[in-house]
């Protein structure tokens, strides 16, 4: 018995030290970070987290309180309107820059500057250019076209459009550049073979190349959504949520009351659904993605 | 949106009939044929719609007050003054600091430059030991890395803060350090597992039977080479915690304040009189490090958010 192998616990010794932070990471904050901030939504915890549950107190309340649903309409509006104009402006900016153009590159730059910047900076220039006083409206007015108004910033029932007008200028050079690469990924031949059927242009990408995208099409779905749900920085430096709470939305409301309002297990009710819509989101996703192994 | 696509259709149908012979050629073509001009119109118009902002943000930081006041956003100074940049980095008022935004943005430095060499260095050797090194287990805990990576960040602002404040490291710089090596691990551990995973297994199994173990591989072989990788690293995540919002609010306190946090403050504060130069020259200065880490490095850059937009 004295040559016995090593215990299995001590193969690979140096690979498992090594993975320590990760392993840490993924179990300790990803995992049980997750585990107990459910945990303790179902809690009444006000300044410090203490365990007396309340069953589905929290989310009776989350869902009857009106600034949470503002801020859900107002996500499911950003969101939608984000996801369309992205993915149309992204898509067609691609296929612009794989006409074999002169200064692709140059283009392609400039297109994607906006996305190296900080949400914070983002929103901060477009509340700039909005301004009623200096912006676009005092410039408009300024040509002589006294009554023209464009304060979306200003307007309860413009702000969204106002946000989405920033966040497009921020992220559409990512979904231009993830559809290039779909488009770069398209064999050569099927341009060939749909120009000698002498099928025009807009059909073949239309009925050939988008179908022949999904795969590109869903991954950079799934990256804009995950996005979007994530909306905060933008809505704190444009807007702080106002005019009154017309563009408040989810992650605002959970700092809100996790850091502000001293009403931890609300946030974390309402962090937690946050987390569901990921995972509707994703689940799916990674279902259709990798076999449904749960496999990345 | 039915302009550009409509334009962008004309522009597409036209060239299918042009190009009918000759596919996708270097075909000699006229300079001004009309696909071109459409072609080359709509996206020099998308062009300049992308730089009006960075445009309209120099020009206003180059302005003195009145002039903005009676002016034009889009106009250019007539009378070129440097001082609003000199009170954004020096003067400029946060609550009873008024120190400007040099302290926000050396704060981001000690913030971003440990962060990025930390996060890179545990990251790129488990990539290595998921590529190369599997042992039992391993992919169970790579796959809720990646997981996380899509939970969003509220979900385990709490617990993180808990556990700050258990090794007393709530609100300092150090604390942020951590909790951004945490939030790049699972992004840049794909990143290094995919490029070590690439490499010919061949290279590893000599190594092996010449007796080089764990460390000896990574740093011998592993490491020089995946020089390209380690850059597209560190664009990523340069740009990605310089101009982190979220972490900085939550972890730090005012004088811990990364730059993000201190430009909000500045710009969006309700006393005193708005100064708009000052504050766009502030926003330039936030935006200034990513912007030439970006047009310096071009194609890595892309690179990186090919592989970073997972990061959402």
């Amino acid at each position: 018995m004295a040559t016995q192998r090593p215990t299995r616990l001590f193969h690979n010794l140096s690979a498992k030290i090594a993975s320590i932070p990760m392993i840490l990471t993924a179990v300790v904050v990803f995992l049980g970070g997750t585990i107990w901030t459910v945990l303790y939504s179902f809690t009444s915890s006000k300044l410090l987290p203490r365990l007396d549950f309340v069953g589905l107190d929290q989310y009776r309340r989350l869902w009857s309180n009106s600034r949470w649903l503002v801020s859900i309409e107002n996500l499911a509006i950003y969101g939608v309107l984000a996801l369309i104009f992205s993915f149309v402006i992204g898509f067609v900016l691609a296929a612009l820059l794989d006409q074999k153009i002169r200064f692709e590159d140059a283009f392609r730059t400039i297109f994607l500057y906006p996305f190296a910047l900080s949400f914070i900076v983002t929103g901060l220039v477009w509340q700039w250019i909005l301004n009623p006083d200096f912006g676009i409206q005092h410039v408009v007015r300024g040509l002589g076209w006294e009554s023209f108004t464009f304060d979306p910033l200003y307007n309860a029932d413009l702000v969204l459009y106002g946000l989405v007008i920033a966040g497009l200028w921020q992220g559409t050079g990512l979904v231009m550049c993830l559809m290039l690469a779909g488009l770069r990924g398209i064999d050569e031949d099927i341009w060939k073979a749909t120009r000698v059927e002498g099928i025009p242009m807009w059909k073949t990408y239309l009925l050939v190349i988008i179908p022949m995208m999904r795969p590109v099409f869903i991954t950079t779905l799934v990256i804009v959504m995950s996005g979007i749900v994530k909306l905060y920085d933008l809505v704190v430096a444009m807007t702080g949520g106002g005019p009154g709470t017309a563009s408040e939305v989810p992650a605002k409301y959970v700092y809100q009351y996790m850091f502000g309002a001293q009403n931890l297990a609300q946030g974390f009710a309402a962090s937690t659904m946050m987390l569901v819509t990921v995972a509707i989101i994703i689940i799916p996703w990674a279902y259709l993605e990798f076999g449904g192994k749960g496999r990345v | 949106m039915s302009d550009p696509s409509t334009i962008a259709g004309a522009v597409l149908a036209d060239t299918a009939i042009e190009a009918d012979a000759q596919p996708r050629g270097a075909r000699p073509r006229r300079a001004l044929s009309r696909r071109n001009v459409m072609l080359y119109g709509t996206l020099i118009v998308v062009a300049l719609y992308y730089l009006l902002p960075l445009y309209v943000m120099v020009v206003t930081s180059l302005k003195g007050m009145p002039e903005i006041r009676l002016g034009n956003i889009f106009a250019p100074p007539l009378e070129i003054t440097f001082q609003p940049w000199v009170k954004a980095w020096a003067e400029a008022c946060t609550g009873l600091n008024c120190d400007g935004l040099s302290r926000g943005f050396w704060n981001s430095v000690r913030i971003t430059v440990p962060s990025v060499i930390l996060s890179i260095a545990i990251a790129s050797v488990n990539g290595y030991a998921l590529a190369n090194w599997r042992f039992k287990g391993a992919n169970t805990f790579f796959a809720i890395l990646i997981f996380g990576a899509f939970i969003p960040y509220q979900v385990m602002l709490y617990p993180i803060v808990i556990i700050l404040s258990t090794i007393g490291l709530y609100g300092s710089l150090t604390g942020l350090v951590i909790v951004h090596s945490i939030f790049g691990m699972p992004i840049l551990t794909l990143l290094f597992r995919n490029y070590f995973t690439s490499v010919p297994e061949e290279l590893f199994k000599a190594a092996r039977v010449d007796g080089a173990g764990f460390w000896g591989i990574y740093f011998k072989i592993m490491l020089p080479m995946a020089l390209p990788i380690f850059v597209v690293a560190i664009i990523l995540q340069v740009t990605g915690i310089w101009n982190d919002f979220l972490f900085g609010v939550v972890y730090a306190r005012p004088d811990t304040y990364p730059m993000t946090v201190q430009l909000n403050n500045i710009v969006n504060s309700v006393q005193g009189v708005k100064e708009y130069n000052v504050n766009m020259a502030a926003t330039i200065i936030t935006g200034l490090v990513p912007l030439v880490i970006y047009f310096i490095s071009g194609k890595l850059f892309v690179r990186g958010i090919a592989a970073g937009a997972v990061k959402g």
